[in-house]
């Protein structure tokens, strides 16, 4: 398909500002290059975008089983409550008896979901997941500094923790322990024992974890890290299979963030913007990036806390994100918030149990919101690898689970079906993945050559990565 | 694979070819580069970085992965091969003329091996 | 109760009978009992979407909408043509995550290309990425990416935004970067101070252009000192500007950063925006965040992926420059978006009227006695003594009007196509009443 760069005709434009009717000035020092934009009309500009969304897959398309991203449903309330011009046409340096709506936006989520998490305080700074890590991170370091604490130097992180936790902490100066999992997928205690010291400033952990399994000794685990001197930091990515059943401020966490965009329905918008909420147990909200909402008298008003951090973003985060968060809070409520997080784990129990007969499970057990399998024995019998089952799910019109993560898994696909697909779903694409166990049996080239029906087929990301075309470089 | 006779071998599959008795050319082995895949850019050291044996001192970088390249002695980078920066796939096609650095200054050596005794490594793994 | 799950209790118990377990608690067999919520969570019961748009919309309604809005200091009011939100809300666009399947998302990985020449074409640099959180994170991660061995101070023009400035320093507290502020001298750099504190030591130094009271910079000047140091040139810029002021890469910027929200992006009482990078190609490497590069299928034909992901925080992990996952995919979308609509022509004007209107408020201000308080040029926004800015700013509010931000010295004034003469006109003789 052509870029937009190569459409239209030189001089074509459409008629959006009137005439300046003041007199014009300009710079002492111009531009001087062509402003190389697109000329278009109207209609080539939408048929151009229009043309684009076609050639995109989102949740309203089909089945999104992509694990540890938690592609629920995005109700369309949400939506149309962010888009209200009482939030979107606010400047966000106005007077604050002008924006107490905007204000109480933020109380309201807070109050929730501190609720849901058995936390004190929260910021909406943070705009996604790794940035409230770092966030996160950075109250710890700010914890033990401000005690005096200077020689806390490093973060426990679990091996099969995602890439952001470990980058995290090093962006927030410290240094990061790996420490292994055992054969069952949680986190190996004794290791953890011995790994803990002096200089442990805290851990990262996600409960469930990676592998989609509820650690049952969290509370030794946090112990742990806590007698040694340390915090406990709760990486929120698969919050939906435990929220309102379990807080992980009862696990023992001392800071968290949630993915809005995961947990709370927000749409991805194929990336991003997110909101990456942090929340804190009270001894640490006097570190809480600035400004916070507090509530006075009738009213709202921005605060600095104490010893902030000082901001991570400009401004206070990705607010309509959190007003759509907010909807599906409302929404919810007590009942459903528990709901959607057993459904969420029963769809994905229902689709392992009906893999198992042909898939290795790589933790055969009851899983969590998502399962993960690991496809080596497939491989090394066929040929056919956890990617060629990926594209073949591509021709089936489903988006493919997380493939080859977390590490300690080999050939892994990580499957999380979420709580708003029905069961008509979940079997037909079983039956789906059931096929293509089949197909790689009888046809494993046909598996090879997948997907054949997408508008491109498998692209040369060597090619990409060893020649690099960034930017389009003219006719 | 290949395992040319007038060089030696580190165990985390670099070759070193000494120019003199403290000068070495260093890269990554046939070995090496079979494992890693189509490579798709390297980080190269500085020249004047100082490097230790049995040390990362740069690293290469597929699409799905990054490894770490050690150094198999201590000395200090004197050149680097910086046509690898517009052609990495050199280091996939010709791996014992693609050098990566020329290492002076040379005073420790890692424990060595030879052809035959690199070769008989990577038969087991 | 609100719920957005199908599957009904006979699904469900045929669900969990293929499972082989009797209850749904049976699957929660590896919680711990006592670590369960019991009688559940003290929340509101859920309610029915007639209930929440009523709860949600009265909370917008207690928001105040300005008819005419004369603040800028970092978020604009721009004219957003209808196409822009009309395409932007397209569902498939909106609920797809990060483009890892390639062949599924040739869409969305050509309107980030797209958007990442569009930047580049801006700027006049020669790389962009993907996007990042925001401006002040923009500036931060580009801090990052200057630091070397032996340079690790980052200087900062303290004509920068604050809140900018802010966010850096936060940054810096993690990185244990040093950061240094270059003093103001009458409302721009100080370039003096600038020559004599960069050492061998500077990593970089960051420039706002226009600066944060709206005065233009000698932006190549100041790049000459920058890189006589040996020092990287960032310049934070305002992507409508550099429709009409020199960009950053005829200033000898290395890195352009800067807020995209004026790019097509609601105020939204900050957020969600725009962070855009840019870079030189040598230093695109060091770029943080998701790249979109171009290249072909198995059979020939032209396609997209993202790109140099062994620079990313999924393969590098503790080894990674920066962490950044999620982006601002929708807003970069929406970006491309803007600028196509606009064109280069719509672009100009928009720039062009801007600047020029906001020339016309400082000159019809000052006639009432707000004279502008730094000399020299300026972009769509100056600063302006003000005698009693409360009162000023309160009699503007009654009528609608959002003034200009309250800042040191003054009041920080701003504005953009949007505003007609005649609101100009009516905000100015409102204030001259209340002096």
């Amino acid at each position: 398909m052509q870029l937009i760069f190569e459409k239209g005709a030189p001089g074509r434009h459409l008629s959006l500002l009137p005439p300046c009717d003041v007199p014009e000035v300009a710079p002492q020092r111009p531009r001087t290059e062509p402003l190389e934009l697109p000329e278009l009309s109207e209609n080539e500009l939408t048929r151009h975008y229009s043309a684009l969304c076609k050639r995109v897959h989102g949740v309203n398309d089909g089945f999104y089983p992509l694990g540890s991203c938690t592609m629920k449903y995005n109700p369309k309330i949400n939506e149309e409550l962010a888009a209200l011009p009482g939030f979107t046409q606010v400047h966000p340096l106005q007077p604050e008896e002008t924006v107490q709506g905007c204000l109480e936006v933020y109380a309201q989520t807070e109050a929730l979901l501190n609720e849901i998490t058995g936390m004190d305080a929260m910021t909406f700074q943070p705009a996604a997941g790794a940035h409230g890590e770092f966030t996160g991170l950075l109250l710890i370091k700010a914890y033990h500094r401000h005690r005096g604490d200077t020689e806390r130097t490093k973060i426990i992180v679990p091996d099969s923790a995602h890439g952001t936790n470990p980058a995290s902490a090093v962006m927030a100066g410290f240094t990061v322990v790996n420490v292994p999992s055992g054969p069952d997928g949680c986190v190996d205690v004794e290791a953890l024992a011995a790994a803990v010291g002096p200089d442990t400033a805290g851990l990262m952990l996600t409960n469930p974890n990676t592998v989609g399994i509820f650690d049952k000794n969290i509370l030794e685990i946090t112990r742990i890290i806590h007698e040694a001197g340390g915090l406990c930091y709760y990486d929120g990515a698969n919050l939906n299979a435990v929220m309102g059943l379990v807080r992980p401020g009862d696990m023992g966490f001392d800071v968290i963030h949630l993915n809005l965009h995961k947990t709370f329905s927000t749409p991805h918008g194929g990336g991003g913007p997110g909101s990456g909420a942090v929340g804190c147990k009270a001894f640490l909200a006097p570190y809480l990036p600035g400004p916070v909402v507090r509530r006075e008298g009738g009213g709202f008003r921005f605060a600095a806390p104490e010893h902030s951090i000082g901001r991570v973003k400009d401004f206070y985060g990705n607010f309509t994100v959190v007003v759509k968060a907010l909807v599906y809070l409302l929404t919810l409520g007590k009942e459903g918030i528990p709901e959607a997080a057993e459904n969420a784990v029963l769809n994905a129990n229902y689709m392992m149990a009906r893999l198992r007969e042909k898939y290795a499970m790589a933790y055969d057990q009851l899983c969590m919101h998502e399962f993960v399998m690991s496809l080596e024995n497939l491989k090394e019998e066929t040929g056919v690898s956890a990617m060629d089952i990926a594209k073949g799910l591509l021709d089936n019109g489903i988006h493919p689970p997380t493939m080859y993560f977390p590490l300690i898994v080999h050939e892994a696909l990580m499957v999380e079906p979420t709580e708003t697909e029905s069961k008509e779903t979940l079997d037909e694409a079983c039956e789906v993945f059931l096929r293509l166990w089949e197909q790689a049996h009888t046809d494993p080239q046909a598996l090879h050559d997948a997907p054949v029906t997408t508008p491109v087929r498998r692209l040369d990301e060597v090619e990409a990565a060893r020649h690099p075309v960034l930017r389009y470089a003219g006719a | 694979m290949n395992f040319p006779a007038d060089l030696k071998y580190s165990k985390s599959h670099e070759w070193i070819k000494m120019l003199d008795d403290t000068t070495a050319l260093v890269g990554i082995t046939d070995f090496a580069q079979s494992e890693l895949g189509d490579l798709v850019f390297i980080n190269l050291p500085q020249v004047g970085d100082a490097v230790t044996k049995e040390e990362a001192f740069c690293d290469v970088e597929s699409v799905k992965a990054v490894s770490d390249v050690m150094s198999p002695v201590t000395g200090e980078v004197a050149e680097v091969n910086e046509e690898l920066l517009d052609a990495p796939q050199l280091l996939n096609e010709s791996p014992y003329e693609a050098w990566i650095a020329k290492i002076t200054g040379i005073t420790e050596f890692e424990e060595l091996l030879d052809a035959a005794g690199y070769q008989a490594l990577t038969e087991q793994q | 109760m609100g719920s957005y799950v199908p599957n009904t209790p006979s699904q469900r118990q045929a669900m969990l009978e293929t499972i082989g377990v009797r209850t749904v608690e049976d699957l929660f067999a590896s919680v711990p009992r006592e670590m369960l919520v019991g009688d559940g969570l003290k929340l509101p019961v859920g309610r029915s979407e007639l209930e929440v748009r009523r709860a949600v919309s009265a909370l917008a309604e207690r928001n105040k909408v300005y008819r005419t809005v004369l603040r800028g200091a970092g978020a604009y009011r721009h004219f957003i043509p209808a196409v822009v939100k009309s395409v932007v809300s397209r569902e498939e666009l909106v609920t797809a995550y990060t483009p890892y399947q390639a062949e599924i998302s040739q869409g969305l990985l050509q309107a980030i290309f797209e958007y990442q020449t569009m930047i580049c074409s801006l700027t006049g640099m020669d790389v962009s990425n993907a996007s990042v959180y925001d401006g002040g994170t923009a500036a931060a991660e580009a801090l990052t990416m200057c630091r070397d061995r032996k340079r690790a101070k980052a200087y900062v023009s303290a004509c920068a935004d604050p809140q900018v400035v802010e966010t850096m320093r936060t940054y810096c507290f993690g990185s244990g970067m040093e950061l240094i502020l270059v003093p103001e001298k009458e409302g721009r750099t100080d370039q003096e101070a600038l020559r004599s504190l960069l050492g061998e030591d500077a990593a970089c130094f960051y420039l706002q252009q226009p600066n944060y009271y709206g005065n233009i910079e000698e932006a190549a000047a100041i790049g000459e000192i920058v890189h006589g140091a040996g020092a990287k040139y960032i310049m934070g810029v305002n992507p409508i500007a550099c429709a009409v002021l020199e960009s950053p890469a005829a200033c000898g910027a290395d890195i352009a950063v800067g807020e995209g929200q004026p790019l097509g992006l609601d105020l939204s009482f900050g957020g969600p925006y725009l962070g855009f990078m840019a870079a030189t190609k040598a230093m695109f490497r060091k770029l943080p965040g998701r790249i979109v590069g171009q290249t072909h299928d198995a059979e020939g034909k032209v396609g997209y992926v993202l790109t140099l992901t062994a620079r990313e925080q999924h393969i590098r992990r503790e080894k990674a420059s920066s962490n950044i996952c999620s982006n601002q995919a929708l807003c970069a979308f929406t970006a491309g978006v803007y600028l196509s609509a606009m064109g280069p022509q719509g672009l100009r004007q928009a720039a062009v009227q801007s600047m020029s209107k906001a020339h016309y408020l400082a000159e019809e201000l000052g006639k009432i006695g707000l004279p502008r308080i730094h000399g020299g040029e300026f972009f769509h926004e100056f600063v302006t003594a003000c005698p009693k800015t409360e009162a000023v700013l309160r009699a503007l509010d009654e009528n609608g009007i959002l003034g200009g931000l309250p800042v040191e010295g003054g009041i920080l004034w701003c504005a953009t196509e949007l505003v007609s003469r005649q609101e100009l006109d009516r905000a100015v003789s409102i204030v001259k009443e209340v002096l």
